[in-house]
C-alpha cells in the first residue's frame, strides 16, 4: 500500500511542479547574491546566508533556512492536506476502501508517502543547494569550516550537524503534516484542507511576534523551527532543539490520533 | 439458495433524517437484482453500507456470509463495485489506474495482474485505449474504466450502481450482453438504477425502494405475470363489446381488455362473429406499473407543509 501511495505521489506532475519551485527561489537568491555580492550582514536575513560568499559549500543551509519559514511548508500542507479530500474529491477514496483498503492501513501509507516527500523535497533543496553554491561562490571545499559560535568545524563535524538539521527541518515539517493530514480526514476539499493548516502555521508565527501571547509562545508549533541553527553552535545547543522535537512530537501525535479517530469511524460519502 | 446479500433491520439516519429505514435485503445466489427507487430513496446510501463505506446506525448486513464492515477485509475482495459512477486518477493511463487500485488491496496477486487487466479491459471494450491519460477519456469510456475495475478479480458478486450512465445506447446494449454473460458463468449481480427499462431486461429479482423503505422485494416473473386478461387490438372495439357481453373490462382505443386466459379461445369467439382483430396477447403489468403501484410521489419532490 505504501509503495503504491508513492508511486501515485511520485508519477504525479504536480509534485515535481512543486519541488521545482521550491527550488526556484534559492536559486534566485544565489544568482542575485553572485550578480551584486551584497550579502546580508551577519546577524540578519536568512541564517548562513552572510557566511555563503565566503564558503559555497555553506549554500544547501542557506538554501534551507530561505525556503523552511513559507515554501517548504506550503509545499507539505499542499501534499498533505490533498491525502485523503483530495481521493475523497476525485471519488477515488471510495473505490479505494471498497477494494478494500483498510482505513488506517490508508491512513498510515498517506502519511508514510507525506514524509518520504518531506524528506525528498528537503534532500533535493539541500543537493541543488551544495551545488549552486559551490559553482557559483568561492567554494572552499569542505576542510572545516567556522561555527555560528565561531570556532573551527572539521569537515566531518559539518557534513554530520547538516544532517542532524536535515533531519530537524523534516521533523519540523512533520508537524505540518499531520495538521493538513487531520483537517485532510475532516473535509472533502483538498484546498480546505491545506488552508486549515497554513492558517494555523500563519496564526502561530504572528502570535509568536506577539509579546501579550508569550505565556502560550513555547506551545506554538512553529515556535522551534529555526532551532536547527543550534546544531551549528559549539557546542551544540541542545535546549531549544530537544524542546521543538518534544513539542512537534506532541503535536503529531495528537493529531494523527484525531486523523485516525475520525477516518476510521467516518462515513464516506463522497 | 443461499443469500449473497441479506440486511436484517437495516437503518442509516443522517442527524434527523432516516435515510434508510430498517430494510430487509434479500439478494440470492445467482440473482440479477435490480435495485430501485426514485432519487434520494436510500438506493446510494444502502449500496455504501454494502460495501462498508458508510455505518449502518443499526441493523445487520452479510455480504457473501460475513457480518459487513467487520468482515471487509475478506469479503471485499470477491466483490467488484460501481459506486456512484466511475472515478480515477486522470493524469495516469488506464492501465495503470486499474494496476494502482489492484495492488491496494488483498485477493489481487502482481504475478496475474498484467493478464487480468489485458483480460478485463478487452472485455469492456478499451482494450485499444493504449497510454492515453484518463483525462482524455469519454464519459462513456470513463464508464467502461470504472466496470473495468470492477471486474479485476473475477468477483463473485458484483454491485453496480448505475452502471450504464453515460453510455451511448449501443454502450448500453454492450453492458447489457456482458452482465448477462457474467451471470451464466455465475456471478451473482445486485444493480441499483432508477431506469426501469434497463432492469425490466436484465434483472431476475426486484427490490423498491421509496422513501428508505422496502416496499417491494420480488422475482421479476411473478411481478409481471399474467394477470388473467387478454389484451384485443381492434379498429372496431364497440363490436368486442357486443360479442363478448359482460368480459369487457376496459376500452381504450383501439385497445380492449377482456376476461380470459386464454387468447386463442377469446380469438375464436371474436373470428366467428366477424370481429377484425389485428393483435392479442395476454395482458401483463409492465414493471413500470408494478412500481409506481408500490411507491408514492416522486421523493426530490419536496411539498410545502400544510
Amino acid at each position: 500500500m505504501i509503495v503504491v501511495e508513492l508511486r501515485k505521489l511520485f508519477r504525479r506532475p504536480r509534485t515535481w511542479a512543486t519541488i521545482a519551485v521550491l527550488n526556484a527561489l534559492p536559486i534566485l537568491v544565489a544568482v542575485l547574491l553572485v550578480l551584486t555580492d551584497l550579502a546580508p550582514r551577519p546577524g540578519q536575513g536568512p541564517p548562513f546566508l552572510s557566511a555563503v560568499l565566503s564558503n559555497g559549500a555553506l549554500y544547501p543551509l542557506a538554501a534551507l533556512a530561505i525556503v523552511l519559514p513559507l515554501f517548504l511548508p506550503i509545499a507539505v500542507a499542499v501534499v498533505a492536506g490533498d491525502s485523503i479530500a483530495g481521493e475523497a474529491q476525485a471519488g477515488t477514496l471510495r473505490y479505494l476502501l471498497a477494494r478494500p483498503t483498510g482505513r488506517t492501513r490508508l491512513l498510515v501509507a498517506k502519511l508514510v508517502a507525506v514524509l518520504v516527500f518531506v524528506f525528498v523535497t528537503v534532500l533535493i533543496v539541500a543537493v541543488i543547494g551544495y551545488i549552486v553554491g559551490t559553482t557559483l561562490f568561492h567554494a572552499q571545499p569542505l576542510s572545516g569550516g567556522t561555527s555560528v559560535s565561531g570556532t573551527a568545524l572539521s569537515s566531518q563535524d559539518i557534513t554530520n550537524r547538516t544532517l542532524m538539521a536535515i533531519g530537524y527541518v523534516a521533523v519540523s515539517m512533520l508537524g505540518v503534516a499531520a495538521f493538513a493530514l487531520f483537517f485532510s480526514t475532516l473535509t472533502d476539499s483538498p484546498l480546505g484542507a491545506t488552508m486549515g493548516a497554513l492558517a494555523v502555521l500563519v496564526s502561530s508565527s504572528l502570535l509568536f511576534t506577539l509579546n501579550a501571547a508569550s505565556p502560550i509562545a513555547p506551545y506554538l508549533p512553529t515556535r522551534y523551527w529555526l532551532s536547527f541553527v543550534d546544531f551549528f553552535r559549539d557546542p551544540i545547543l541542545w535546549r531549544d532543539i530537544d524542546r521543538g522535537l518534544a513539542l512537534q512530537g506532541v503535536y503529531v501525535a495528537v493529531l494523527l490520533t484525531a486523523a485516525w479517530a475520525n477516518f476510521a469511524t467516518k462515513d464516506v460519502t463522497s | 439458495m443461499t443469500g449473497v446479500i441479506v440486511t436484517r433491520g437495516l437503518v442509516k439516519r443522517f442527524g434527523r433524517l432516516r435515510a434508510v429505514d430498517g430494510i430487509d435485503l434479500d439478494v440470492r445466489s445467482g440473482d440479477i437484482y435490480g435495485f430501485l427507487g426514485a432519487n434520494g430513496s436510500g438506493k446510494t446510501t444502502t449500496v455504501r453500507m454494502l460495501l462498508g463505506l458508510v455505518l449502518p446506525t443499526s441493523g445487520e448486513i452479510d455480504v457473501l456470509g460475513g457480518r459487513m464492515p467487520r468482515a471487509g477485509r475478506r469479503v471485499l475482495p470477491r466483490v467488484g463495485s460501481l459506486i456512484e459512477g466511475p472515478a480515477a486518477y486522470g493524469h495516469l493511463s488506464g492501465r495503470e489506474n486499474l494496476a494502482l487500485l489492484d495492488a491496494s488491496g488483498p485477493g489481487g496477486s502482481w504475478r496475474t495482474r498484467r493478464r487480468r487487466i489485458d483480460e478485463v479491459l478487452e472485455q469492456v471494450g478499451l482494450a485499444g485505449v493504449g497510454r492515453r491519460p484518463v483525462k482524455a477519456y469519454s464519459l462513456g469510456m470513463r464508464q467502461r474504466l470504472g466496470l473495468a475495475g470492477a471486474l479485476l478479480r473475477r468477483p463473485e458478486l458484483l454491485v453496480l450502481d448505475e452502471p450504464t450512465n453515460g453510455l451511448d445506447p449501443q454502450g448500453i446494449a454492450e453492458v447489457r450482453t456482458l452482465l448477462l454473460d457474467l451471470h451464466r458463468s455465475g456471478t451473482t449481480v445486485f444493480l441499483s438504477s432508477h431506469l426501469l427499462a434497463e432492469v425490466e431486461q436484465l434483472c431476475t429479482r426486484v427490490g423498491v425502494l421509496d422513501r428508505g423503505r422496502l416496499v417491494l422485494q420480488e422475482e421479476m416473473a411473478t411481478l409481471t405475470a399474467p394477470t388473467g386478461a387478454t389484451v384485443v387490438h381492434t379498429p372496431q372495439p364497440d363490436r368486442v363489446r357486443a360479442t363478448l357481453d359482460g368480459r369487457v373490462t376496459s376500452i381504450d382505443g383501439e385497445r380492449v381488455i377482456v376476461r380470459g386466459q386464454d387468447p386463442a379461445e377469446v380469438n375464436a369467439l371474436l373470428v366467428g362473429a366477424g370481429v377484425p382483430v389485428s393483435g392479442l396477447a395476454l395482458e401483463r403489468p409492465t414493471l413500470e406499473e408494478v412500481v409506481l403501484a408500490a411507491t408514492g410521489a416522486s421523493s426530490d419532490r419536496v411539498e410545502a407543509p400544510r
